[in-house]
């Protein structure tokens, strides 16, 4: 029974995918008057894959499935204790981050049966490409996940924007993932495999570093990484608020997460030809996420350069490479994307006249009228700034541990430069809410949106300072398997 | 954990009081925490004063190293570790002993937002503490860093018109310091393998027995620093945040920036720079003296044309601050000991002149001198504190300006003849501009018409002056208080410098 023995192994993405059409064909019965029914389920689904990853993780091994000779010896999914970690925070992420939705999915009417169906489906893609130990199955779950984002981003059928958040989305996406086929073929073409195990044990060539260029470039475009970071600002501000409140959370640190993954058990050997491109990537991310928000008045597009900016410090952590920087960016991106999850909770909160805030003038005197949520809201960004005694600030020391420790020194310098400059517009943020009068008053908060941001701003909040040992400890098992 | 938890008991114990009004303001909402915090506030900084001053019954000054350590492994090379010589002792008692007078200050001054701004100063203060009981590198650097985020608030929230300007720049000139720190900091962390100070400033590998940090790394490793801890002193050319942070904040934030915040700078000299990095730091003793010249001449000359009182404060400070650099760099025991009692005495009467500032600004709502005069008339008593403090200020014998001057003095003599003969312009000129002051704002006929109903000080204010008065006297007549206390420090950080010398 080797095949229920592979479905095992692959029980999380199993579960997500069984439900997905489950979820489906319920969907096309009783239409969008069960949506509401069906978020939950997913919920619940999501919430259920993460807890069995967690539990596979809590075993301790990697763990091979679909394997067939000879094309794929080694099994076209391998999950070690890395993607494990990062499957766990996408998971449960992707949960909440549906969770809240559903007060602005009702007064937006949006609330339609796809929705939590598309939320799932991208997960289970970023799940898989995770899982994946092949670049076939990696392309795979790339676009699973990209097909979902893509209608996600548009879901907003009667917004123009949102629609033409959607097809920037798209056509530059699919540029993307015809970069990351043509770098696979160039790489099978070099290496005769697809299999990561057949990159690894292949001669370093020419060839192979030019797919290996065009493989970078497809992954960095998904992880939103500079300079393919165009798409980002502009499809955080079209598309709908909660849509995007997933964008930066779940799919991030799968992207990052699947990037390290890709390049350091397939391409570790061929360390050199990545290991300078990476350094580069980071830093322009880290520079042009900082110096890019400092014009911006939209909250989201604020957020979008702060998420190509955070982007770039975990890459530090690919950059550097072993153990460290492995555990340094999972340690990095956990703690982002918590935080940023925080965020559009807040921003999915605040509600004026039934509209989703939007300018940062939205914000002013929030304090007055709510100030749980601006509290909240401070130590969340704070924590994304990496300011501590906020929990982001372990990440920061971590990416830069592991940088300093793989002679990356320009880039840890870099990073400082960054972190002053995006802190010029964070503290816009907190000056608005803290500092200025109150503007119109803004709506009742739902609770559930407000939980979220208690929750995460309290994980973010200095508490976690006394706990960070034991995130670390994660973290470096993980890197270790 | 180990240890006898005072330490740790005086830094968080602010922070529980926080935590406590935090509470009341979520429940209770924010007319009934604004009451309340007021007398949490004040018992809780007592509490911690009491408290500190417990921790002060324990230490022993005979000793020399680290006592009272509190300790707690936390992750990698890094640990909670928490312990104080005589210098940090003293630094904490200042800010402990400071605290209480500025919620008293400001809970007459302060009219909107009295819970959360009660909150903002206890979570500054444990800040405040923490920097100067931490032991270790990263725990240092969360206290350090973290310190700007209240301040960050006090200033932006509670300050005068021109708030945003000041709150970013002062926070962002801080971080951009901050963070070459932390690299630097890393660095040591990698290379050591441990962010313990005590072990760092042995500066020898434990098992081979060689330099941890060799000279050339030196440089590079106290230049980041020196980024850090001459923003924050703060030093010529990089001390343009401080006259527009203390313009603009509130009368309690200038007088704990002024007193405390500035004094972590000098503090982190003498802690790390010196003890880890001698070589470096003798390397760079020339350009520490020039910076610190140019700091009290210069500083002092752009004081004398300020037409704002607070203003002309900010720039004696920065003047001051020169002399505590110009101390610290001269690696003799004068020099030492005086730098760390110009700091003390520093907090004591810049922190008495900026509560003068205040007393005035919340009657008239200015600061502008041109608009005082004369207010011997109405505020005698007003007028004699203002004097004492201007005085001391001016470095009169008698005061505790004038020993930390003449010591820091002595030692940049024995280090430099040409450094404090530039010092010693900078005191002729600190005379001239006090004393200008004190004649445009105190003496003279009383033109306008606005001050004639003018109050003298209430029975606050002059409880707050009075002590702090007696202090400034105090430490004047008495400096061996303080003296007998830093013995230790000074000992085992020349003990260091010594080493590298030779």
């Amino acid at each position: 029974m080797d095949f229920l023995a592979d479905i095992n192994n692959a029980a999380p993405e199993a579960i997500l995918a069984g439900f997905g059409l489950v979820g489906l064909l319920i969907g096309a019965i009783g239409g969008d008057r069960i949506s509401g029914l069906l978020r939950l389920l997913s919920v619940v689904a999501l919430a259920a894959a993460a807890v069995v990853a967690a539990i596979q993780f809590g075993r301790g091994e990697a763990i091979s499935a679909f394997a067939s000779e000879p094309l794929a010896p080694d099994g076209l999914y391998k999950v070690s204790l890395f993607t494990l970690f990062a499957k766990v925070v996408t998971y449960a992420l992707a949960a909440f981050a549906l969770l809240m939705s559903g007060g602005f999915l009702k007064t937006a009417q949006m609330e339609r049966y796809e929705y939590p169906l598309l939320i799932v489906f991208g997960s289970l893609g970023a799940g898989m490409m995770l899982s994946a130990n092949d670049l076939m199955t990696l392309y795979v779950g790339i676009e699973t996940l990209s097909l979902s984002s893509y209608v996600l981003a548009a879901f907003r059928r009667d917004s123009i924007k949102s629609a033409e958040a959607g097809l920037k989305y798209f056509v530059l996406g699919a540029l993307a993932s015809g970069l990351l086929l043509y770098g696979s073929s160039l790489v099978y073409g070099f290496t005769g495999g697809t299999g990561y195990a057949a990159i690894a044990a292949a001669p370093s060539s020419i060839g192979l570093t030019f797919g290996l260029v065009f493989l970078i470039c497809g992954l960095a475009f998904k992880a939103s990484a500079a300079p393919f970071h165009i798409w980002t600002p502009d499809v955080y501000e079209g598309a709908p608020a909660p849509v995007v409140a997933f964008f930066s959370t779940a799919p991030k640190i799968a992207a990052v997460g699947v990037l390290a993954h890709v390049l350091f058990t397939a391409f570790g050997p061929h360390a050199g030809s990545w290991q300078q491109i990476l350094a580069i990537i980071a830093a322009l991310s880290m520079l042009i996420g900082a110096f890019g928000a400092l014009m911006q008045n939209s909250i989201k597009r604020i957020l979008a350069y702060s998420s190509i900016s955070n982007v770039g410090f975990a890459l530090i952590g690919v950059a550097a490479g072993a153990e460290q920087g492995a555990a340094a960016l999972l340690v990095y991106m956990a703690l982002y994307v918590v935080a940023t999850l925080g965020l559009f909770g807040g921003v999915l909160a605040l509600r004026r006249g039934g509209r989703a805030i939007d300018q940062v003038s939205d914000l002013n005197g929030l304090v007055k009228s709510k100030p749980g949520i601006a509290l909240g809201l401070m130590v969340l960004i704070f924590s994304v700034a990496g300011i501590p005694p906020a929990a982001g600030f372990w990440g920061k020391l971590q990416v830069f541990t592991a940088g300093i420790s793989a002679d990356l020194l320009w880039l840890v310098l870099v990073g400082a430069l960054a972190s002053v400059v995006s802190l010029g517009y964070y503290l816009r943020l907190v000056w608005a809410m803290f500092m200025k009068p109150a503007g119109e008053p803004l709506d009742k908060t739902d609770m559930s949106v407000g939980l979220v941001v208690a929750i995460t701003s309290l994980a973010m909040f200095p508490v976690l300072t006394i706990v960070i040992q034991i995130l670390l400890d994660l973290a470096m098992r993980a890197a270790g398997g | 954990m180990t240890g006898p938890l005072v330490l740790t008991l005086t830094t968080f114990l602010p922070l529980a009081g926080a935590l406590l009004i935090l509470a009341l303001r979520v429940v209770g909402g924010a007319s009934m925490a604004g009451g309340a915090s007021k007398s949490i506030a004040l018992l809780t900084s007592l509490a911690t004063l009491v408290v500190s001053i417990m921790a002060l019954m324990q230490f022993d000054a005979s000793k020399v190293g680290y006592q009272l350590v509190d300790f707690a492994p936390w992750f990698g090379g890094s640990s909670y570790k928490l312990g104080v010589d005589g210098m940090a002792i003293a630094l904490v008692l200042l800010t402990t002993a400071l605290m209480p007078l500025c919620i008293l200050q400001s809970m007459k001054s302060i009219e909107d937002r009295m819970a959360e701004y009660m909150i903002a100063f206890l979570i500054l203060e444990t800040l405040m503490i923490g920097v100067f009981c931490a032991l270790d590198l990263v725990l240092f650097y969360v206290f350090f860093e973290g310190g700007l985020i209240p301040m960050f608030l006090i200033i932006g929230v509670w300050g005068g018109k021109n708030r945003l300007y000041a709150a970013f720049k002062f926070f962002l000139y801080t971080l951009l310091g901050s963070l070459l720190l932390l690299a630097a900091l890393i660095y040591m962390s990698v290379v050591a393998g441990t962010t313990d100070v005590a072990l760092l400033q042995e500066g020898l590998n434990p098992e081979t027995g060689a330099l941890l940090f060799p000279p050339e790394v030196q440089t590079w490793l106290w230049l980041a620093f020196f980024a850090s801890f001459a923003v924050k002193l703060p030093m010529f050319p990089v001390h343009t945040w401080l006259p527009d942070a203390h313009v603009e904040a509130p009368t309690a934030g200038s007088v704990v920036l002024a007193a405390v915040l500035l004094k972590m700078g000098g503090y982190g000299f003498i802690r790390f720079s010196l003890p880890i990095f001698p070589d470096a730091s003798l390397l760079f003793q020339p350009l520490m003296f020039i910076l610190s010249v140019i700091a009290i001449v210069y500083a002092s000359l752009v004081a004398f044309r300020q037409t704002d009182i607070k203003k002309l404060v900010a720039y004696s400070s920065v003047a001051h601050m020169g002399f505590v650099t110009l101390g610290i760099f001269s690696f003799n025991e004068a020099g030492l000991q005086g730098a760390i009692f110009q700091m003390i005495s520093h907090g004591i009467i810049s922190g008495a002149l900026f509560f003068c500032v205040g007393v005035i600004y919340d009657r008239m709502h200015t600061r502008e001198i041109a608009f005082y005069g004369g207010l011997v008339h109405r505020m005698p008593v007003y007028a004699a504190l203002f004097m004492l403090f201007s005085m001391a200020n001016v470095g009169l014998p008698g005061t505790s300006g004038f020993v930390g001057e003449i010591l820091t003095m002595v030692g940049g003599f024995q280090a430099s003849t040409w450094a404090a003969a530039g010092a010693a312009l900078g005191v002729i000129f600190s005379a001239v501009y006090m004393l200008t002051l004190y004649r445009r704002v105190v003496f003279g006929e009383m033109t306008n018409d606005k001050l004639a109903d003018i109050k003298d000080v209430t029975a606050l204010e002059f409880f707050i002056l009075g002590l702090l008065a007696i202090s400034a006297l105090g430490f004047g007549v008495f400096p061996g208080l303080v003296f007998d206390l830093t013995e230790g420090t000074t000992t085992e950080v020349l003990r260091m410098i010594g080493q590298a010398g030779q």
